[in-house]
């Protein structure tokens, strides 16, 4: 069991979220957008987005910083563990209040506002579930060990996200983590294994390029587009 | 100096009668579909009115176009490239959809289905965003015919603009009210501010012909480009998410149609032709301080196709010569640099507009008929246009960021040409003062006369084709790409098919090329034709 879910299921995720998609941009770039809602209802999402995305980036920024940069590291730059710690707790709590404050009022402008609500398909419904449940676990598991300096998931959780980059995962790492944060990063694993199948895929869009281009685009007409076109693969006439 | 072409479009606004068939072949066209029920790309607004989105030219509001930094340098004015990436999340200045009108049908089954009863069933109107019941209470058009004006006329904030300088001159009590209609669609604009509002870099201008078109498979639907445009022309679609405007007909242009609106217009009132401008003055013109200077900047901008540099230029640039051709018969480059009668709606949001309108005459005519007076004789037209139920400045707020020169320029020559024209069909002497009045020569006059009243097809729609240069390449991809024997292993394939090879030299290995299309000839197929022994043919 324990191999199943942290030898296992890590690869499954990130081989679903790297397949899963390239497949989408090939075959789906049409549906890869934000499939925004906010021309039926605004003034909520003018307040609740904003707040949901900017603590879901602080939260991933501080779980990169928390899984993958190792305690030696910060303790050479003179970073004590309880500062570390305090650090984590107040920055970690910060941004999940946010994060945990957006989503609520996503969700209630979801359920409440017809239009928004008649335009969430069931994929959403999955993906909503999913996410809230990574939110509101990883916020209780915090919370619940926050005592003291806390629960040291830096020397295990992270030593074992750490050495899936080994392709042989220190497993037995993962034993005497508490049950929150076990099942936190089973509902974590199974949200990346979701983002490319979900609207989540327009995280990947983020569009920093537009710092860079000029802002007028010029294009040539496609010229394939003169004439007849090309037949796609998956499209060729059948028969004759 | 990089010359480049664009597709633009005239309408005479004189000639609209508000009959909406353009927005009807536009909307069957390309907008009956799923999540774009509201959305109109060619709208026909009555003025004065809100328009469509209610207020759109409210630029406070919706922060759409451009405006001028401290320096002097062209800034979004919904803010720049950091301002649009922080605030991605989401976008205060986003219409929603009742700002455009809540989209319905009606219950037309309960009509048939409703249980016998003493009252007749009736069907209910029922919203296509929510599919409950509703109640109607705007619409796209629902100020048509000053429909409300009393109450609502106030909101026009164009009407608010000219207010603040002609105190009394926009009336709205019946007697004293006026009203023109104004045909909307995407203005194409030379610097479109929509193209720079999208972060995606899915919005392009189309270097060919200058429309400006939103890549569906490269659009994100993160909506800015919605704010950016000022004249509210790029709609959202909110079932698929993405972005969809005005395509100027783009399937149809390609091979020399006009497009939808234009060609259903019943008042053949719309103007098609290629204009060429030099691209590298854009900006500089866009920057003009003063906005009252941004019309003739625009001017400037616009390249005249007789000039024998410029024909050097445009072959250099790669520009077809059909299109040279075109440009140089453009009905739109007269009507806009050489008449100098179509004026750009809204030059002061700096993008360089390309959909352009001749301001309406005709009321000033009727009213002064109404008086009494002789409506075609020109010192009594002169003398109207000052005093014109449709204020001058009304029309200078939408034509000319305020500027009533070149609205009242306009209007003489529309005024000269009717008196000039009456003088010609009564068989009088035409009075050679009255075009001298408007600087124009009893010729152009004519001319002028015939490309608006007389409006034939083929002078109203001057298209040249997207592929007279490929015209080769085309001639061969009209006959189908492939064999139907082209089929896996199949004998087009260079397979024998599923009956096996003849004997003959025809299969695998020895087969028998035909000769494919570019060898044919006149001659060689004459020679075919005609020839006693197939031998002879090649």
């Amino acid at each position: 069991m324990t191999t199943l879910i942290w030898g296992v299921l890590p690869y499954v995720a990130v081989v679903l979220l790297v397949a899963g998609t390239i497949w989408r941009f090939r075959y789906d770039k049409f549906g890869w957008t934000t499939r925004s809602s906010q021309v039926y209802e605004s003034k909520l999402l003018n307040v609740a987005s904003p707040v949901f995305h900017y603590g879901i980036l602080f939260v991933l920024a501080g779980h990169l910083v928390g899984l993958f940069i190792p305690d030696s590291w910060t303790e050479k730059v003179g970073v004590s563990e309880h500062t570390y710690h305090m650090f984590s707790l107040i920055g970690g709590t910060f941004a999940g209040v946010l994060t945990v404050c957006g989503i609520f009022m996503l969700l209630y402008r979801r359920r409440t506002k017809a239009p928004v609500f008649k335009a969430t398909t069931r994929n959403d419904k999955l993906m909503y579930v999913v996410l809230l449940a990574a939110i509101v676990l990883g916020m209780t598991a915090k919370l619940t060990h926050a005592s003291g300096d806390g629960y040291n998931y830096r020397e295990s959780i992270a030593p074992w996200a750490r050495s899936l980059f080994t392709l042989s995962p220190d497993t037995y790492r993962m034993d005497g983590v508490p049950v929150l944060y076990q099942i936190h990063a089973v509902v974590g694993m199974l949200l990346i294994a979701l983002v490319p199948f979900t609207r989540l895929v327009h995280m990947f869009s983020a569009p920093v390029q537009y710092l860079f281009r000029p802002y007028v685009v010029y294009r040539s007409r496609d010229q394939r587009r003169l004439g007849p076109r090309p037949e796609r693969r998956g499209w060729e006439r059948t028969g004759t | 100096m990089r010359i480049m072409a664009q597709i633009a479009m005239v309408m005479n606004l004189d000639k609209c009668i508000g009959c909406h068939t353009c927005s009807v072949t536009c909307k069957q066209a390309w907008t009956n579909r799923n999540g774009m029920e509201y959305v109109w790309f060619n709208n026909v607004e009555t003025r004065p009115g809100q328009g469509y989105p209610r207020r759109y030219e409210d630029q406070e509001k919706w922060r759409g176009g451009w405006e001028l930094n401290k320096k002097g340098a062209l800034r979004l004015k919904g803010g720049g490239r950091f301002k649009k990436l922080a605030g991605i999340f989401s976008n205060p200045k986003l219409p929603e959809i009742k700002d455009y009108y809540e989209p319905w049908t009606y219950d037309y089954k309960n009509l048939t289905d409703a249980p016998l009863g003493d009252d007749y069933p009736v069907a209910q109107p029922r919203s296509q965003i929510t599919g409950k019941p509703m109640k109607i209470e705007w619409s796209s058009n629902w100020d048509d015919n000053l429909g409300g004006a009393t109450q609502y006329g106030d909101l026009d904030p164009m009407v608010e603009k000219t207010r603040q300088q002609a105190a009394d001159k926009v009336q709205f009590a019946f007697e004293q009210t006026f009203m023109f209609y104004l045909p909307r669609i995407c203005e194409h604009c030379l610097n479109p501010s929509c193209v720079a509002s999208c972060p995606s870099g899915a919005m392009y201008k189309r270097e060919e012909d200058g429309i400006v078109l939103v890549d569906q498979d490269h659009c994100r639907g993160w909506r800015m480009c919605v704010t950016g445009c000022p004249y509210k022309k790029v709609y959202f679609n909110h079932r698929t998410g993405k972005a969809e405007k005005c395509t100027m007909c783009y399937p149809r242009v390609e091979v020399g149609l006009p497009t939808v609106c234009s060609e259903t217009c019943v008042g053949r009132l719309r103007y098609l032709g290629v204009i060429l401008y030099d691209a590298d003055k854009v900006t500089e013109a866009a920057q003009t301080e003063d906005e009252h200077g941004l019309y003739e900047a625009q001017l400037g901008v616009f390249l005249d196709p007789d000039d024998p540099g410029v024909q050097r230029a445009a072959e250099e640039a790669g520009i077809p010569f059909d299109w040279m051709e075109a440009a140089r018969r453009s009905p739109v480059h007269a009507l806009i640099s050489k008449y100098k009668v179509a004026l750009p709606l809204h030059p002061e949001y700096r993008t360089m507009p390309m959909v352009w309108y001749i301001p309406p005459l005709s009321p000033v005519v009727d009213a002064l008929t109404e008086t009494g007076h002789d409506g075609e004789d020109h010192a009594n037209l002169f003398g109207a246009i000052d005093t014109l139920r449709i204020p001058l400045e009304y029309l200078a707020e939408i034509f000319t960021a305020g500027d009533v020169g070149p609205v009242r320029s306009s209007l003489e020559k529309l005024a000269a040409m009717r008196s000039h024209m009456r003088a010609v069909n009564l068989g009088d002497r035409p009075d050679a003062s009255i075009s001298e009045s408007v600087g124009m020569s009893a010729v152009e006059i004519e001319e002028m006369y015939r490309l608006l009243a007389i409006a034939k097809y083929e002078d109203r729609y001057v298209i040249p084709t997207a592929a007279v240069g490929d015209a080769q390449r085309l001639e061969e991809s009209a006959l189908p790409d492939s064999c139907s024997l082209d089929y896996e292993d199949g004998p087009g394939m260079g397979g024998e098919g599923p009956f096996g090879g003849d004997s003959g030299n025809t299969t695998t290995g020895g087969r028998k090329l035909l000769p494919v299309v570019s060898v044919e000839t006149f001659h060689l197929t004459k020679r075919r034709q005609t020839a006693d022994d197939p031998k002879e043919s090649p």
